[in-house]
């Protein structure tokens, strides 16, 4: 888990407890515990994820980084796992006068509302935002009903 | 007939309305030299053509404009907000505004801000006889 080395405290611990708060709604709708709470309850990378008919979308911010850098697979049809590590800049001189963005090594699983294609998972890093798209299984995906008219 | 192209104007007199006010503040890593200040930025979503920075009297300016991604709504999982990026900071060290240069990469904003000749440490050699 990466340390955040600067927080104000205060704005860390509204996030928490909006963080808290939302995946207590969703343990009550899916009736899961996605993993145990880590330190501070926060996993890195923070993610978002959306649907539509045919795919799950799940979108992650990682500025700084490359594909190469990231492992991203899906285990169990909707296990996402995403693993990476994100490296400090090194510089020979000089001193740090503010330190605030994350780094280090980093690892999230998250379940997905649904089953999805393992091997046609696409994964793209634009300006430092991950998109990954995952395509529903086929007996997993809404069936149109026709409705025969008289 | 009438009603319906009024209603129809007014539905695109809504969609134009703006759609976001947030902004986010970026976070910030700064690092100082004998020679410069450089300032990194996490801007995870700008575009290089989409980022303005601006230096005056002292005080440095970061917006970086963000274009919508997602559903307007309906998400499965929301833990973080998408939106503009926007900070300023007041650097009390003397700057070179000319010199200033910015480099955007995979989302991340490197800032080189060199420091006016007059203010960089002087090593004064000391002579031994």
């Amino acid at each position: 888990m990466p340390r955040t080395r600067w927080e104000p405290f205060a704005e860390l611990w509204r996030e928490m407890e909006n963080f808290r708060r939302e995946m207590d709604r969703l343990f009550e709708r899916w009736g899961f515990e996605p993993y145990g709470w880590s330190e501070l309850g926060l996993g890195y990378p923070a993610v978002n994820i959306w649907e539509d008919e045919s795919n799950v979308y799940a979108e992650a911010e990682l500025p700084g980084m490359n594909l190469d850098d990231l492992e991203i697979y899906v285990t169990g049809r909707n296990q996402l796992s995403i693993k990476g590590e994100r490296k400090a800049p090194q510089p020979e001189k000089g001193q740090w006068l503010r330190q605030e963005r994350p780094f280090g090594v980093f690892h999230r699983i998250i379940t997905l509302p649904v089953d999805v294609d393992a091997d046609k998972v696409e994964a793209r890093l634009q300006n430092g935002v991950l998109t990954i798209t995952m395509p529903k299984c086929a007996e997993c995906r809404p069936k149109k009903i026709p409705v025969r008219a008289e | 007939m009438a009603n319906i192209a009024k209603r129809q104007t007014r539905s695109d007199i809504a969609t134009a309305e703006p759609v976001r006010t947030v902004n986010y503040s970026p976070r910030v890593d700064v690092l100082e030299t004998a020679d410069e200040l450089v300032l990194y930025a996490d801007l995870p979503g700008v575009r290089p053509e989409d980022l303005d920075i601006r230096f005056e009297n002292g005080e440095l300016t970061i917006h970086g404009k963000v274009a919508p991604r997602g559903p307007a709504e309906g998400f499965v999982l929301r833990e973080y907000g998408v939106g503009d990026f926007y900070r300023t900071f007041t650097i009390s060290e003397d700057i070179d505004a000319d010199k200033i240069t910015a480099e955007l990469k995979q989302g991340v904003l490197v800032l080189h801000m060199p420091k006016r000749e007059a203010v960089k440490p002087k090593r004064i050699t000391v002579k031994a006889e």
